[in-house]
């Protein structure tokens, strides 16, 4: 006898918490072929806002971590999405029709992205921080700080939808920023499941905050925050992302234009993009 | 007859070598704008240097593409060591002429001749002579190997530090293989016009550094604007910068900024207190308070409040204002009637606020922009000295009582450019440096800058780092964000 299947509500990630759209909206997600998947959340303004409001209440406990709990944490994370790697592989092929060896490269691609960017949490400082032989008796050192809470618009690429996903978020997180996260409208349900290995991760909630819904309708809520940092367009459209660059000028938010980096690129300059070099001198005397 | 009263010791203005009136320098000729002309007079006593030609939108356009000319048909295809030997000869002709820079510096800016003499020339020098060393070692820089220049960079810089904030641009620009239009800012063009008798000097290739005086609101917006600009660097306002970066959304030039500041200079119970007092000073008073990074809000441990604002006025009392020119002159004249007139305003303001006002009680010269050294007490937190960058001899002092509480005061402005911590206690001092949002902090000292040491700010003071291996990334592919 069959039995029929319990299907899961997919909502928002804000604060390591999974709450409706306050606005109650929600977009219908079908498969290729047609057959309904679910109701996913439509993200409105407002939780924009709230999830700013997480990621800044997050942000000064992971940036103050240490290096190298930052760095257990996204091997714990490549752990857990391991863990649930065919869970994965079903939904990406049920959602985009992906072939399942292709899915199965796609999310193993992005358990390494996380273990890439895990090792390099405790080597970022040295190898793009620095020790500067100034002329004069101080210790002058360099070092590369979060930027604080970056916005992060996913790429909608086809066939990486988890990819891009991964490759947009561990960079952020490497350095201590938090992060707030348009995921694809190709792939809503991916990046809600997720959450879900975050949010069984240890990393802190608030860290990562995820929203499904309309990029070209939140992006620019997010630029024109007064409370975000820094924002990463590699997945907004061209228009949208120059209303989103124009926005962003009004705080002098840092941006990364579209193109920058390949949607599913793991670099080191993607690491840089989000932190701000702090240089402190100190006198050095016998006094 | 005073302690204080020195006989005058004006530095002779006989070593200059000016001439009437300055054309634009582009494709290593001199030619008039066509943006017509002004006089670039001395701040101290009014008086008219020279006039200078100004550059309208088409000027622009000749730099533009005689930038782009010696881009592709010199500057990218010469080896790097070749390129940083020109540096080199630059930095040595700085070396070799650096009186004479600072004097021009000190007569068209109004700063002493102690600083522009002592600070702002030597850095000129040495900042060629760092970015030199670089120019054939840029595998190094942390941008992967053999990392590409982005072609023509134009620059925009203030007025503050004339002649330098021209090396912090040119310097890393020409090293990393960039070509440069240069605009010097309105009311001191006078040693970048000089710096390209410098460039002729080191037979740099012509079109490699074009220099085009200019207002703002027409060269420098047509240089914003150009199609043909890879890169813009621009050192100046918060409001100025937040244009640009709004210009500039959604094409392909690269952008960095140095903005506004409001720096806290934060004194603990435990610090060396005469130490911090002249730490204080400099922080604030130093190029009359036109410095960006300034540590123009004093936050100060409420139990050694009282002795530090009595020992700082006490110390205040006997620095020189007066002619610029003179070697015992500590504090210099205002820039411009611009930057007086605001700098008048704004401590109007901050007394019909209810902060007290001090000001130094010393005669000024008849002619000329001054402003007394002022010091604001009983600042709150949302009085406009304690917000708003002033960019003069102002200082507003607060108070705090917990490390806690002074590093939530240090950060509550939307700037982050610089912060000082002066405290005897090292622990301490890292941890409160750890926990400013600055990108410069400076501990038991301040206001010190050199070529090796990135400068550049969080936030509102803009994005990008200036000096060292860092500075490099604003003038080569794969540098990251814009």
């Amino acid at each position: 006898m069959s039995r029929l299947a319990i299907p899961k509500t997919y909502k928002l990630f804000i604060g390591g918490k999974f709450p409706r759209s306050e606005s109650g909206r929600t977009t219908e997600v079908s498969s290729p072929t047609g057959s309904f998947i679910a109701n996913v959340a439509k993200a409105s303004r407002k939780d924009a806002r709230d999830a700013v409001v997480a990621a800044r209440a997050a942000w000064s406990g992971w940036a103050g971590a240490s290096a190298y709990n930052r760095g257990q944490v996204l091997y714990r994370v490549a752990e857990m999405l391991e863990g649930r790697l065919d869970q994965f592989v079903a939904e990406i092929v049920e959602s985009t029709g992906a072939k399942p060896a292709d899915a199965r490269a796609e999310v193993s691609a992005a358990i390494d992205c996380l273990v890439w960017h895990a090792g390099w949490t405790d080597k970022f400082a040295q190898v793009h921080g620095g020790a500067n032989p100034v002329a004069g008796p101080f210790f002058n050192l360099s070092v590369p700080e979060s930027t604080g809470v970056v916005a992060l618009v996913a790429p909608s690429v086809a066939g990486s939808s988890l990819l891009g996903l991964v490759s947009s978020i561990a960079p952020a997180l490497t350095t201590g920023n938090a992060v707030v996260v348009l995921a694809s409208e190709l792939a809503p349900c991916a990046a809600m499941t997720f959450a879900e290995v975050l949010a069984t991760s240890d990393v802190p909630g608030g860290v990562v905050n995820i929203l499904t819904g309309s990029v070209d309708e939140v992006a620019p809520w997010l630029a024109s925050h007064a409370d975000v940092n820094a924002i990463d367009l590699t997945g907004a459209g061209r228009e949208i992302a120059v209303e989103c660059e124009r926005a962003a000028a009004e705080t002098l938010m840092r941006v990364v234009r579209p193109g920058t980096f390949g949607p599913t690129e793991s670099a080191f300059n993607r690491i840089a993009a989000f932190v701000e070099i702090k240089t402190v001198w100190h006198t050095k005397s016998l006094a | 007859m005073s302690f204080r009263d020195y006989a005058p010791a004006p530095e002779s203005t006989a070593i200059l070598n000016l001439r009437p009136s300055y054309a634009l320098y582009i494709g290593g000729e001199w030619t008039d704008g066509r943006g017509g002309s002004m006089t670039t007079i001395s701040p101290a006593t009014e008086k008219s240097i020279a006039e200078i030609s100004l550059a309208d939108a088409s000027d622009i356009d000749r730099a533009v593409a005689a930038a782009r000319k010696s881009y592709d048909t010199v500057w990218s295809r010469m080896s790097g060591a070749e390129r940083g030997k020109y540096l080199f000869r630059i930095a040595r002709l700085i070396q070799e002429r650096a009186r004479e820079f600072a004097v021009a510096e000190t007569l068209d800016n109004g700063k002493p001749i102690r600083e522009t003499r002592d600070i702002d020339i030597p850095l000129v020098a040495a900042w060629f002579f760092h970015y030199a060393g670089w120019a054939d070692k840029l595998d190094y820089a942390g941008l992967g190997p053999n990392p590409s220049a982005l072609g023509v960079a134009g620059q925009i810089i203030p007025w503050n530090f004339p002649l330098l904030m021209l090396a912090w641009k040119v310097a890393p620009a020409l090293a990393a293989g960039n070509t440069v239009v240069l605009k010097p800012a309105e009311t001191t063009p006078l040693t970048a016009l000089m710096f390209a008798d410098i460039c002729e000097q080191a037979g740099l290739p012509a079109g490699v550094v074009n220099i085009v005086p200019g207002l703002g609101g027409v060269a420098g917006q047509a240089l914003v604007e150009h199609a043909g600009v890879n890169k813009i660097a621009f050192t100046g306002s918060t409001g100025v910068g937040r244009q640009i970066a709004r210009t500039l959304a959604g094409s392909e030039t690269r952008v960095t900024l140095e903005l506004g500041g409001k720096g806290a200079n934060i004194v603990f119970d435990d610090a060396a207190i005469d130490e911090a007092v002249e730490g204080i000073i400099t922080g604030i008073f130093f190029n009359q308070g036109h410095v960006c990074c300034a540590g123009s809000r004093l936050l100060v441990q409420e139990n050694i409040q009282d002795e530090v604002v009595e020992k700082l006025t006490r110390r205040l009392s006997t620095l020189r204002l007066g002619d610029p020119l003179d070697k015992n002159t500590d504090i210099g004249a205002v820039n411009s009637k611009e930057q007086l007139a605001r700098i008048t305003a704004i401590t109007a303001t901050g007394e019909a606020e209810g902060a007290n006002r001090w000001t130094l009680d010393c005669e000024l010269p008849s002619k000329g922009f001054w402003f007394r050294p002022t010091i604001f007490t009983n600042v709150t937190t949302s009085n406009t000295v304690a917000r708003d960058e002033i960019f003069g001899p102002v200082l507003s002092v607060l108070s705090f009582r917990t490390p806690d509480e002074a590093i939530v005061k240090a950060n509550n402005t939307p700037y982050g450019l610089s912060a000082g911590i002066w405290t005897q206690n090292a622990s301490r001092m890292l941890r409160v440096a750890d926990s400013l949002r600055a990108g410069v902090v400076w501990a038991n000292t301040f206001n010190q800058f050199d070529p090796t040491s990135p400068f550049g700010g969080y936030k509102e003071s803009g994005y990008g780092r200036e000096g060292g291996r860092h500075g490099l990334a604003a003038y080569l592919a794969n540098g990251g964000a814009r």
